[in-house]
């Protein structure tokens, strides 16, 4: 089995004096979906932003690529070629939608076809007509693409995706799971938080479940959905 | 007056306009991206015209001197911007708004004393610039080619910076790290980088509006100061973070001086105003007129909640057994001080200033900490105490007494007044309305010669023979301030005090459970600017006099430092801080010549080794923490 291309070890974190991730551990494997999974609260989003770097208060080892990453800036942890996609979009509303495209842009990266703005325009044909436009007038789903497409833009051979079918229409949900499996295809590999079973089955390979800052459980999906008990224990509402 | 030298008039305020802007794009541009406003602008365009002083009379006349001197003393200035940003302010990004105005306070105190111990206290009036040292004639007036030049500088930084900033990348993302400079930085771009940037564009800026100046106004020391207040007036006017909005404000703000000074002498039923006395205050009238009609300025808009708020502050908690011994300790020291210091007299005087600052800064304390209204004009109070203690004796032959309880009543109206309008608004905004207020007061009694004795003030306001001894008046002050201080702390523990507290903390939440969050914020601007009144007064008859000086600025900013100094977030806070702060002015400025240098690094050291205070940080240190 190849070297994990993201290895998190014994991740805590914490907000001031709160404590809300314990002793965190996993790994993502190249070409890898991995669903993180939880109730709200949880601490899903928590992880990603840790790993990411934008959490003050954290301690743990966070390995990409074999290089400790664990005490780089947030911008250094991009340029690593880690892309965030935060769970509350924050799209840049002043901007134009290729504007906040532009933001995001990085140097192609060696054995990774390089993202364009021609190419992610026909990856989510929604954004097309609304190019020029300031992205502050899209809707949710066109929004919800947009911070996507901004992260590819900085051609990241991982994503680290919150929440992608949190509060979206059927019909986007559809898209994000769409596009989550062309990036599978073209080698980039997701680290996605979800609370929603049926999408994590549609597009993941492994996952994670996350109970009050603690990992409970760690398999694949099809166990996972066979597993009544952790379903029931730490999934269902 | 024709019509004609009106209209010359508009054309001066139009060259007017593009040197007010110079200054204030680039402060608004800073706070855009850094959100920190920052006070050594007005040092940064006072050194612009310094550098290219020396540099264009270093090079001659020539016309590539000239040009040659002013470009470079404008990159000289924004290389020093960098310096500053790089060596302070990237120390202090995440500290609390009120900590970096401190720091960059203390910059200008030492750019002051820089400037001073270089080019020395006289004005340095440059040469003409070579090619438009003469004048056309216009409308039947000569009119100098220098300022039909300056007229076209704004529009042209105006128009550079916009296509700078919409259509390259620097641009896009300088805009994007304005709306949300954490998500700029996971997307890979180096956010420390772009600030260092965008803070060296914005003084290199200033400095080019300061080296342009050179042929029209001589580079002098109250140039920083100057510049400063009228580009916080033209940015909060303009719209924080809107550079055509800046541009659209100075214009304003030039062209109403400009007609103020054209149209001289105004006779409205029967009396004769002097229209051009008002341009002292023309530029806060216009400001007080705006906020209160666009909180947000002309073209800004509502500032969404910054993402990295400054953390939430803890509970306020009555004083511990170990705080009171404190209290009472010190108090007993107090107490006896006299019979120590009677060999000693100049010390009474210092103690008496002290606790007049004492009780100063615990009444600014009470609308900055607990009320969350950052005060930049709380001299006013403590000058309108002072003015009608003072005129209660001159005017109305009053005891001392009776004319110390004007302090309060005439303070506390005045804040009545304020208030109403301030309370309307928050964070920059409504620090700058105050400011609005205190400059429209210090106007009053600079101005109002009949009344207030003008810029000499009022002179001969003593104690009654009673409290004539130094001794004496010291047992007075003291009483008077720790009442006062003990007052105001009983009232924080008031339920009044916890509405107070719960409405800064959440104001929704306040609303939500019946408390009408501006009538408590106004009682406590009312409460605050009376106490503040009593100080004036405690003041004025320390001193037997009152000047406009007295309520100028630098109190309010004096105020300021002491509470921050000592900590905001304690109630002992402005305590320590002001009995610090008068101690350290009052040592430094009698052993060196450049104590405003010596302060500034003071402040600046203190700013990056206690950002919780002086006060906050020992209580840290000694009470044990709860529940960890």
């Amino acid at each position: 089995m190849s070297e994990p291309l993201l290895q998190v070890d014994g991740l805590d974190a914490f907000y001031g004096r709160a404590h809300i991730l314990f002793d965190v551990s996993l790994e993502v494997r190249r070409g890898e979906v991995v669903a993180l999974m939880g109730r709200n609260g949880a601490g899903k989003s928590t992880t990603l932003k840790a790993i990411m770097g934008l959490l003050p208060g954290r301690s743990g080892r966070v390995a990409f690529r074999g290089r400790d990453v664990s005490r780089l800036e947030p911008y250094q942890v991009s340029r690593a070629g880690l892309g965030y996609v935060p769970e509350d979009r924050r799209i840049f509303t002043d901007l134009t939608v290729e504007e906040n495209l532009e933001v995001g842009r990085q140097p192609p990266r060696s054995g990774l076809a390089a993202w364009t703005v021609e190419k992610l325009l026909d990856l989510f044909p929604n954004l097309r007509e609304a190019r020029a436009r300031s992205a502050g007038r899209m809707s949710g789903g066109e929004q919800q693409m947009l911070t996507v497409a901004r992260t590819l833009m900085g051609n990241p051979r991982l994503v680290l995706l919150d929440e992608p079918s949190e509060g979206v229409a059927p019909v986007v949900v559809e898209q994000m799971a769409r596009m989550i499996q062309e990036l599978k295809g073209q080698g980039v590999s997701i680290l996605l938080s979800e609370q929603n079973l049926h999408f994590a089955e549609l597009v993941s390979d492994r996952a994670y479940v996350l109970e009050k800052g603690h990992i409970r459980y760690s398999g694949t999906l099809e166990d996972l959905v066979a597993d009544e008990e952790v379903r029931r224990s730490y999934l269902s509402v | 007056m024709g019509l004609q030298s009106v209209l010359v008039q508009l054309l001066n305020g139009l060259a007017g306009a593009s040197t007010l802007f110079l200054v204030a794009a680039g402060l608004s541009l800073i706070f855009g991206v850094t959100r920190i406003v920052n006070f050594a602008h007005g040092s940064l365009y006072m050194l612009g015209i310094y550098l290219s002083y020396s540099l264009v009379s270093r090079w001659g006349g020539s016309a590539a001197g000239f040009w040659g001197g002013i470009t470079l003393a404008a990159l000289a200035v924004g290389l020093l911007g960098a310096a500053i940003e790089l060596v302070v302010l990237q120390r202090i990004y995440h500290a609390p708004v009120l900590f970096q105005l401190l720091a960059t306070f203390a910059l200008v105190l030492i750019f002051k004393d820089a400037a001073l111990y270089v080019w020395g206290p006289e004005d340095l009036l440059g040469p003409r610039a070579p090619g438009l040292g003469g004048s056309v004639g216009l409308l039947g007036h000569r009119f100098p080619s220098y300022s039909l030049f300056l007229i076209a500088v704004g529009p042209a930084v105006l128009g550079l910076l916009w296509l700078l900033l919409k259509r390259s990348r620097f641009g896009t993302l300088v805009r994007a790290a304005t709306e949300d400079r954490e998500m700029v930085g996971a997307l890979g771009v180096n956010e420390a980088w772009l600030f260092t940037a965008v803070f060296a564009l914005g003084a290199s800026i200033a400095g080019l509006g300061g080296a342009l100046q050179l042929p029209v106004e001589p580079a002098n020391l109250g140039l920083d100061f100057s510049a400063i207040g009228d580009a916080f007036v033209v940015v909060v006017v303009g719209g924080l973070g809107s550079i055509p909005g800046a541009y659209l404000a100075a214009l304003l703000i030039s062209e109403i001086k400009a007609l103020c000074i054209g149209i001289g002498d105004v006779t409205l039923l029967g009396t004769t105003f002097s229209l051009s006395r008002l341009t002292l205050v023309v530029e806060f009238l216009v400001m007080a007129a705006v906020l209160v009609a666009r909180p947000w300025g002309l073209l800004g808009r509502a500032q969404a909640p910054a993402r990295n708020a400054a953390e939430i502050e803890p509970p306020l908690r009555p004083a511990d057994p170990w705080l009171k011994r404190l209290g009472w300790s010190a108090l007993l020291v107090l107490l006896i001080f006299p019979i120590l210091g009677r060999e000693y007299p100049y010390v009474q005087v210092l103690a008496v200033d002290m606790l007049v600052a004492a009780l100063f800064a615990v009444s600014l304390h009470f609308v900055m900490g607990p009320g969350a209204m950052h005060s930049f004009g709380h001299a006013a109070y403590f000058g309108l105490g002072a003015y009608c203690a003072a005129l209660g004796v001159k005017l109305l032959a009053l005891p001392m007494g009776a004319a110390m309880l004007l302090a309060p009543v005439a303070a506390g109206l005045g804040a009545l007044v304020f208030g109403w309008f301030c309370v309307r608004l928050s964070g920059v905004y409504l620090a700058m309305l105050t400011l609005a207020f205190a400059q429209i007061v210090w106007a009053l009694a600079y101005q109002w010669d009949g009344l207030t004795g003008g810029s000499n003030g009022l002179v001969g306001v003593w104690p009654s023979p009673f409290f004539a001894s130094k001794t004496a008046y010291y047992y007075l002050a003291l009483v008077v301030c720790v009442v006062g201080v003990l007052l105001l702390r009983r009232l924080l523990f008031s339920p009044f005090g916890y509405a107070l507290r719960a409405g800064r903390d959440s104001p929704l939440r306040a609303d939500a459970i019946g408390i009408d969050v501006k009538r408590v914020q106004w009682a406590a601007f009312v409460v605050a600017g009376m106490m503040g009144g009593v100080a004036g007064a405690l003041y004025v008859f320390s001193k037997g006099s009152i000047s406009p000086e007295g309520l100028g600025v630098g109190r309010s900013i004096d105020g300021l430092v002491m509470v921050l100094l000592g900590g905001i977030q304690t109630l002992s806070g402005p305590l320590v801080g002001s009995v610090v702060y008068t101690w350290l002015q009052d040592t430094i400025a009698r052993n060196t010549e450049y104590w405003r240098a010596m302060l500034g690094l003071i402040i600046l050291a203190l700013v990056v080794l206690f950002p919780q205070g002086i006060a906050g940080w020992v209580r840290q240190r000694i009470v044990p923490e709860e529940g960890t």
